[in-house]
């Protein structure tokens, strides 16, 4: 065996599951990272609000990476192999097979006890949004933008127009503009924005750029440049409205509409999917239904605080120490979740019944509700129930279940997340 | 003149509650509800007195392995001065290796405030 643990990607989840494992006594701890640096995306976002909950203080994303770094950099456990690109992972009968390429070793073929998937999540790219018109460069990704400006030191336009409100989309406004760019609207499909309130507040309306709810770009225009975009409302079926339409001149538009988990590693190495998440099907230990084979962070699914993602990760460390250390045990029993009356998916997705710690149930809705209770109910009997003053799609709820509830539910249960109306 | 309501969301966690500011005739706050927790009635006083934000931008590194390094304001900065320290900030170039905490810029446009270093980026 080469190594005990390998974990693929080197970001917030990588590290943090790998220091976990660390913490739990596994000695041979490898990091695979696509990057020439440990951190993940966590190097370009800037901005501060990370570690609000796991630091109790609000750091920006190079310092909450940094904080783990050190911590990784100084543990004799835990090597790291940056510039190395993951080509395949071979699940085996107790031990797995990590196959990886790199400048300096060439083609690697790693065995290992256990691996543990971190390889983050990708932005939706322009090809899924289907707008109609010429290809003329100054359409980028958000987080592409991001890279060019916070680490390039590059700007990558003047007029800018933005389409969706994910997070990092209303950060580059804020960025943007400081940095002397005119940000004239973000357009916004749904009729609620999909970022934090936080950040409409300080990023939109701090400089007063419109934020157009139910509205798209529905064409591009330009030849070899961007030249401007055409904007138009759109209905409830989310269709454009005939005579909405308006001419916005902009050299640049930032899609910033929606992130999803990168898993082609995953789905090649045959671990089944959640079709809701887009990650992995995955117990509380974060162990996906390959034994040996765990997934954390927004591989598994999109979170919207790094925090939980250190969180989360960590469980998955601790479980892959547990798996390293004594296997799967001999009689397990899984309680399948499920969301349902609003709620759009719970992580994990099963809850193994003989838990000896309370299980954290994260999940979200599909729409915004004031003043609604949540809660997780078995069959007709309640678990738990918690007032929320406000839900939204942009935001992950969390609700947890105590281990002598999991114990005293009946073999075919089923735990359900729901909102009580 | 009656007392006034002030609405405005909460940025200081990401929770964003909506507060409730109520003013007097001569602009006294009586009251600040909405809020789930301490910070959230600061928040609501100071941005009335004196809105705060915390800035964070990049500098120009020399001999890096990176063309720019990222900075922020130390404590929250009055929002009306961002755009002014962004404007001194381009003018601001440091030299590689730099790391976490650095100062880049000591008191920013007179706010008292030290922008410094958010990353470590060593020498080329
Ligand atoms: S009032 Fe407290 S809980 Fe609510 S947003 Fe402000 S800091 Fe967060």
């Amino acid at each position: 065996m080469d190594y005990e643990l390998i974990v693929i990607g080197g970001g917030p989840a990588g590290m943090a599951a790998a220091l976990e494992a660390s913490k739990n006594g596994v000695k041979q701890i490898l990091i695979l990272e696509r990057a020439e640096t440990l951190g993940g995306i966590l190097v370009q976002c800037i901005h501060t609000g990370f570690g609000l909950h796991y630091f109790g203080e609000e750091l920006s994303g190079p310092e909450y990476a940094g904080r783990f770094v050190v911590q990784v950099e100084e543990n004799p456990d835990i090597t790291v192999k940056p510039d190395t690109m993951v080509l395949d992972i071979v699940p085996g009968e107790g031990s797995h097979t990590v196959i990886a390429v790199n400048k300096a070793d060439g083609l690697l073929e790693l065995s290992c006890k256990a691996v543990v998937l971190a390889m983050g999540c990708r932005e939706r790219p322009r090809g899924a949004l289907n707008i109609a018109g010429s290809r003329p460069s100054g359409i980028l990704s958000a987080g592409t933008a991001q890279k060019y400006v916070n680490l390039d030191g590059y700007m990558p336009g003047k007029e800018v127009v933005i389409l969706g409100s994910g997070d990092i989309g209303l950060i580059m406004a804020r960025r943007m503009t400081l940095e002397g760019a005119k940000v004239k609207m973000c357009c916004e499909l749904m009729p609620y924005s999909s970022g934090l309130t936080r950040n409409i507040v300080q990023c939109l309306d701090d400089f007063g750029i419109p934020l157009k709810l139910s509205c798209t770009v529905i064409g591009v225009h330009g030849r070899e440049r961007l030249e401007g975009v055409t904007i138009a409302n759109v209905d409830e079926n989310r269709r454009p409205i005939p005579g909405t339409e308006e001419y916005v001149p902009c050299d640049l538009l930032l899609l910033s509409v929606g992130l999803i988990p990168e898993n082609e590693l995953s789905r090649a190495a045959g671990v089944s999917m959640d079709r809701v998440t887009n990650g992995p099907v995955v117990g509380q230990d974060r162990e996906t239904d390959i034994p040996g084979i765990f997934a954390c962070g927004n591989v598994l699914h999109v979170h919207d605080l790094v925090d939980f993602v250190t969180l989360e990760s960590q469980q998955a460390g601790k479980g892959a120490a547990a798996y390293i250390q004594k296997g799967t045990p001999a009689e397990r029993t899984f309680i399948p979740t499920k969301g349902v009356n609003g709620v759009r998916y719970v992580v994990p997705q099963k809850v193994d019944k003989s838990a000896v710690e309370p299980v954290k149930l994260y999940f979200r809705v599909g729409e915004v509700h004031k003043n609604a209770q949540v809660r997780v109910r078995c069959g007709e009997t309640e678990l738990v129930k918690k007032r929320r003053p406000r839900l939204a799609p942009g935001e992950m709820e969390d609700l947890i279940v105590k281990p002598e509830q999991l114990a005293s539910l009946p073999p075919n249960a089923v735990l359900t997340v729901e909102i009580v109306k | 003149m009656p007392n006034t309501v002030r609405e405005m969301i909460c940025i200081a966690c990401p929770l964003g509650c909506g507060l409730k500011a109520e003013l007097s005739e001569s602009g006294e706050i009586l009251s600040v509800t909405g809020n789930s927790c301490k910070r959230g009635d600061s928040y609501a006083r100071t941005e009335i007195t004196n809105p705060t934000r915390s800035f964070t931008s990049t500098v120009k590194l020399t001999g890096g392995t990176r063309p720019v390094v990222s900075v922020k304001s130390k404590a929250p900065v009055p929002k009306g001065k961002m755009a002014d320290i962004a404007e001194v900030l381009k003018s601001v170039t440091l030299p590689a290796p730099v790391q976490i905490g650095d100062i880049a810029l000591p008191d920013a446009v007179g706010t008292g405030v030290d922008i410094v270093v958010t990353d470590r980026v060593s020498a080329a």
